[in-house]
């Protein structure tokens, strides 16, 4: 275990470099950055003065060098558009896009694993067919488009919820539910397909045999093994949205990274854009850890020990 | 019988991207000021020479839907043939040569999916400034992944086949191994993940140019037409409505394929 979780860090430490690299070069591919911040008509010399203050009239690999060392010690440079750091703009921001995070990931479970493990055990009935085709329709809708859908019918029309912001626990409903659509769709789809392939298989008959009831067949065995292909998926869906549904939050002015991002990427705001990036991919990066570490929990059949 | 619906509908909304000029009543940048927000025909105020009503402009919003058609059609088709070239090209090298190839391009792999697809496609299209051409290439860009991890599994598989080894051991250059015995066979599997993937970059096409960060304007594109819609949708509701549903419908449409696909129809 310990030797697994080394060598899962000192992976972890690559590919970050890497993501670094990456995230470094988002600036140049926009063409030269000192353009951007001056005015077309600006004097040679005031653009010569711009491009030496941001260190931007050194080779592009001490560019990075400087780069990394700054942003090991937390500094990715000011925002253009704030004077403030970067970086603890994005901090700032973190806890909402969590929050709104947790919440959708807490509805996904509370009704996807329930109704997948329903619909799951009796395939073929009306219900399931009713939740199949709800759960198709609801991975296929864009989420903007719901999103501005749900606002036009609870906030425009019916005037019960508010629209945009973050004041009170009760913004959180349209957006958490704006998300949660596909997220649920996904993974009521996957535990019904899971349990409904577990379910006919010979341990399952053997526990029948042995006189265990359906309920703990059900919960011990089905719905066990369900949660594998689960928690990668609700994993990978957390990670995801931890780096900011750029798309609703900005439907619904949420104060979260992901409409942070796109406000930057308006204002031409790229130190602000890179940081979010950065913030974002090392966020995720890191549940993928934990999830991986999840299924020691889960799956008793792995152990790193003995993998390669 | 899901991929046929699926094909149905894909179909239909192909054929009408395709005969668009044609079949739409009017241009979709031809304005009538006078019909600004002219709500659809059914509805009190609208008539039928504007179907499904107009928008703030009175462009005819039939005709931005079906002109909007191509721009989903070709982006997402263009994508998916580059991400899926390029993923399995990639993948096929890796799982054939293994060793320093190989660890290069998982590494590469590894640092890909260290970001959400959609969000890493927001940065670069913000970076890179918008385009339809830097679009098609930035959402191949983000999907490539899936593809290089199906291609280099399945060619692992395979490469140690008896049909392989026959091949080299009569001769065949890695070339023609390559091509004309190892991705033919893996290819299968391949037109499931493209099938999966297609709905997926059709939404992600869709978010982007509702961000403003896709489509430049006038060209209609389904995404920003759900953006234009929004500024006016307390008056003008179906602005937003039906752009967005023809989106959703090309994605059920297409989720149906891959579904059916993955099933073996």
């Amino acid at each position: 275990m310990a030797r697994y979780l080394a060598q899962r860090l000192t992976h972890l430490a690559g590919v970050l470099l890497a993501v670094s690299i990456l995230v470094f070069l988002l600036i140049h591919l926009s063409g030269d950055p000192v353009r951007l911040l001056t005015p077309l008509d600006a004097k040679p010399e005031d653009v010569a003065r711009i491009r030496s203050l941001y260190g931007l009239d050194q080779s592009i690999p001490v560019q990075y060098v400087n780069f990394l060392k700054k942003a090991l010690r937390g500094d990715l440079g000011e925002s253009f558009r704030y004077q403030r750091p970067a970086f603890e703009l994005v901090i700032h921001r973190l806890p909402a896009t969590a929050l709104l995070a947790f919440v959708t990931i807490a509805l996904t479970i509370a009704i996807g694993i329930p109704v997948g493990l329903w619909t799951g055990s009796r395939t073929g009935s009306a219900a399931d067919w009713i939740a199949s085709v709800a759960t198709f329709v609801f991975i296929s809708l864009p989420s903007f488009w719901l999103g501005v859908l749900l606002i036009l019918v609870f906030a425009d029309r019916l005037r019960w919820l508010p629209a945009s912001g973050f004041e009170s626990p009760i913004y959180l409903v349209l957006p958490s539910l704006t998300l949660a659509v596909y997220t649920t769709g996904l993974i009521t789809r996957l535990v019904r397909t899971d349990v409904h392939d577990v379910l006919t298989q010979d341990f399952i008959r053997t526990a029948r045999a042995k006189g265990l009831g359906e309920r703990r067949v059900l919960s011990r065995h089905a719905l066990r093994n369900a949660m594998i292909s689960a928690a990668t998926v609700l994993g990978l869906q957390l990670g995801t949205l931890l780096g900011g549904s750029v798309v609703v939050e900005t439907v619904f002015a949420w104060p979260g990274v992901g409409w942070l991002m796109l406000q930057a990427i308006q204002t031409r705001d790229l130190p602000v854009v890179r940081a979010a990036v950065l913030v974002v991919g090392t966020a995720f990066v890191l549940i993928n850890l934990v999830v991986d570490l999840l299924y020691l929990y889960l799956d008793p059949r792995i152990r790193y020990d003995y993998a390669r | 019988m899901q991929f046929y619906a699926g094909a149905a509908i894909v179909g239909i909304i192909v054929t009408v991207a395709l005969l668009a000029p044609w079949l739409s009543p009017h241009g979709y940048a031809d304005q009538d000021l006078l019909r600004s927000l002219q709500p659809p025909a059914w509805t009190r105020g609208g008539d039928w020479s504007y179907p499904l009503s107009a928008d703030r402009l009175g462009r005819d919003l039939l005709a931005r839907l079906m002109f909007g058609a191509r721009v989903s059609i070709a982006v997402a088709t263009l994508s998916v043939l580059l991400g899926g070239g390029l993923g399995t090209g990639l993948g096929l090298l890796a799982g054939y040569f293994g060793r320093w190839v190989d660890r290069t391009i998982a590494r590469l792999i590894d640092v890909q999916l260290s970001f959400p697809p959609v969000f890493i496609a927001i940065a670069i299209m913000a970076a890179l400034g918008q385009s339809l051409v830097k679009l098609i290439i930035v959402l191949a860009f983000v999907s490539w992944v899936q593809y290089a991890r199906v291609a280099r599994a399945n060619t692992l598989s395979v490469r140690e086949r008896e049909f392989v080894l026959a091949a080299r051991a009569l001769g065949a250059g890695e070339r023609r191994v390559l091509l004309r015995h190892v991705l033919p066979s893996i290819l299968p599997p391949l037109l499931v993940v493209g099938a999966v993937n297609i709905s997926n970059v059709i939404l992600a096409e869709a978010a982007l140019s509702f961000l403003g960060l896709g489509v430049q304007p006038p060209t209609p594109a389904w995404g920003s037409m759900v953006s234009e819609g929004r500024a006016v949708q307390t008056l003008a509701w179906w602005n937003t409505v039906f752009p967005g549903m023809a989106i959703a419908l090309l994605v059920v449409g297409a989720n149906l394929l891959g579904d059916g696909l993955q099933r073996g129809r």
